[in-house]
């Protein structure tokens, strides 16, 4: 059984985002750039389902400019088999990821596709569920645990009332939520060894996907500030200004 | 000539207050209708409750066996189908509902999916928070086709409720339906305190509480308040307590009158599921904690000298 993990490349979680002066954009000029850390999860997933037995390939796929090699290189160095790059000149939109990684779907027929629930830059949360629906083929979101057995995924997601387990019936599309599990890190001879790992590179144009980037970005601005409080010296005065404030 | 469909969100039976919350964000739009769409397999009494919504013109029922639980790959279909019905919006909730369906309509559709709405600029420009509230993008959506979005719920007060008597038809629109998800079960936290997406009160608890033992003085504290308990992300991975309780970029945005952050040092992706809270309080031993530069009311020192202390001026 194959597996395809999405795995963007993302300003790394660890960088304070700034909006430019002129608001035309994020600053991205010389920040740290790393897999988007729910597609980190989603190539663990992966790799152990494979050392389990129940997959014997791991491809992860990157849709990006063409510098954006060096995480998929990481993903080769944590142990996925292969990789394939999508080179595309401009940043594409939820539905275009979704079409251009159906495009892949039928060219390697995964049983299974994992993919960060949302990737930290756009925050969409939409391509995986885009992509089942296109692949019309089940989708378990903000997966927590997976068990697969029998052409089967039984997967617990973390929805707002709790924990909901549902099974599908596989191909299926899986996104990942914080704690399915945590990534390993890369060990040095893992680095070496992925040098020598197949990484196939496709234009953006050759699979001929209809582009769905639909929306257009306007503005960019910074989050309102909440203004800074006061700082209270005890319990009593804290809730003295609360009933004042009308709060008890 | 704007008509919104929003599909709600229900459990057991109750309608989800994010319903309303979406009919708000909806009413901005100034479209011509705002019908709801229940799908369940009794839906009469949520529809009952959607009707009652101010703003809402029609509620929509498919009632099918198919629909007792909230599975996307079922839903969506059902939900393109009706938004063919000559809708420019569909509008789900930004919860973990929503999240899971709406993108699966909008593919379905072809067409964007807008998600997390903040504000509304016109029927097709709107605001957004992108990199966990760091940076708010204003994106147009072409005027020429569908739109799909997701409403971030703690943007928008919940649409008063009573004086609506919207009318209520059930509606037969045959779409294949897949067999191939299935629901097993929901494991709730039983827990008779007030939901945390909607309560107007909140106790949150973070890395400083220290111990799952510990939480209960968090629990205490909000049982006094009648308030909902959260917990950071830090407290959660901690294992302090389940994952539902999470507050932020990756766990529930939450906007109650009064948010009180205990333990918790206000890391970004924290502060950004709760920027809309009304008044919020810290009390942390780090007087330098990030968490003080939003707080409206900030308290330095031990928790645990400190909440007793506010129980008993609390009496």
């Amino acid at each position: 059984m194959k597996i395809l993990v999405a795995y963007k490349r993302v300003v790394d979680f660890n960088v304070r985002v700034q909006v430019k002066p002129d608001g035309s954009g994020v600053v991205t000029e010389g920040v740290k750039l790393s897999a988007n850390p729910f597609d980190d999860i989603a190539l663990e997933e992966a790799l152990r389902l494979r050392e389990k037995g129940v997959a014997t390939e791991v491809i992860v796929a990157t849709i990006g400019p063409a510098d954006a090699q060096a995480h998929l290189r990481n993903g080769l160095a944590m142990g996925a088999n292969r990789a394939i790059h999508v080179v595309t000149p401009n940043a594409i939109q939820p539905l275009t990821a979704a079409r251009t990684l159906l495009k892949l779907v039928e060219k390697e027929q995964p049983q299974i596709v994992i993919l960060g629930k949302q990737a930290i830059d756009d925050d969409a949360n939409q391509t995986g569920q885009m992509l089942a629906a296109l692949w019309n083929r089940p989708q378990a979101t903000f997966a927590s645990k997976v068990e697969i057995g029998n052409g089967v995924a039984k997967v617990t997601r973390e929805v707002d009332a709790g924990l909901e387990t549902i099974e599908v019936d596989l191909p299926a599309v899986i996104t990942t939520d914080l704690r399915l599990n945590e990534p390993r890190f890369i060990k040095l001879p893992d680095i070496m060894k992925a040098k020598s790992k197949p990484m196939e590179t496709i234009d953006f144009a050759s699979p001929g996907v209809e582009s769905g980037d639909h929306l257009k970005t306007t503005a960019y601005a910074p989050p309102a500030k909440r203004s800074k409080g006061v700082m209270v010296k005890d319990a009593a005065e804290l809730v003295a200004a609360l009933k004042t404030k009308g709060l008890l | 000539m704007s008509k919104v469909l929003v599909i709600a969100e229900h459990l057991n039976g109750k309608l989800n207050s994010s319903t309303a919350r979406c009919v708000t964000c909806a009413r901005d739009l100034k479209p011509d209708a705002i019908d709801v769409l229940v799908l369940a397999d009794a839906p009469d009494a949520i529809a009952a409750e959607a009707a009652k919504i101010d703003g809402v013109s029609k509620v929509f029922t498919m009632a099918n066996a198919a629909n007792t639980h909230a599975l996307a790959a079922i839903a969506a279909p059902q939900i393109a189908a009706v938004a063919k019905n000559g809708y420019t919006h569909v509008f789900a909730p930004s919860t973990t509902f929503g999240k899971d369906v709406a993108p699966r309509v909008a593919a379905l559709l072809g067409v964007a999916q807008v998600s997390d709405i903040m504000k509304v600029i016109d029927a097709h420009t709107f605001q957004r928070p992108i990199y966990a509230g760091n940076a708010i993008i204003t994106v147009q959506a072409p005027a020429d086709q569908t739109l799909v979005a997701t409403v971030r719920t703690a943007s928008y007060a919940a649409a008063a409720n009573g004086a609506n008597t919207a009318p209520i038809a059930a509606l037969d629109i045959s779409a294949e339906l897949p067999t191939h998800t299935r629901f097993v079960e929901l494991a709730q936290g039983k827990s008779d305190r007030p939901d945390l997406q909607s309560a107007s009160r909140v106790v949150s608890g973070g890395r400083g509480v220290g111990s799952a033992e510990n939480f209960a003085i968090i629990f205490k504290l909000a049982d006094k308040l009648g308030a909902a308990v959260g917990a950071s992300r830090a407290a959660v991975d901690a294992g302090y307590v389940p994952s539902d309780l999470q507050v932020g970029q990756t766990g529930k945005i939450i906007a109650p009158e009064l948010y009180m952050a205990i333990g918790i040092s206000g890391a970004i992706q924290h502060l950004t599921g709760i920027k809309d809270a009304g008044t919020i309080v810290a009390i942390n031993k780090d007087g330098e904690a990030p968490i003080f530069e939003v707080a409206d009311f900030g308290l330095v020192g031990d928790l645990f000298k400190l909440i007793p202390e506010l129980e008993q001026a609390l009496n």
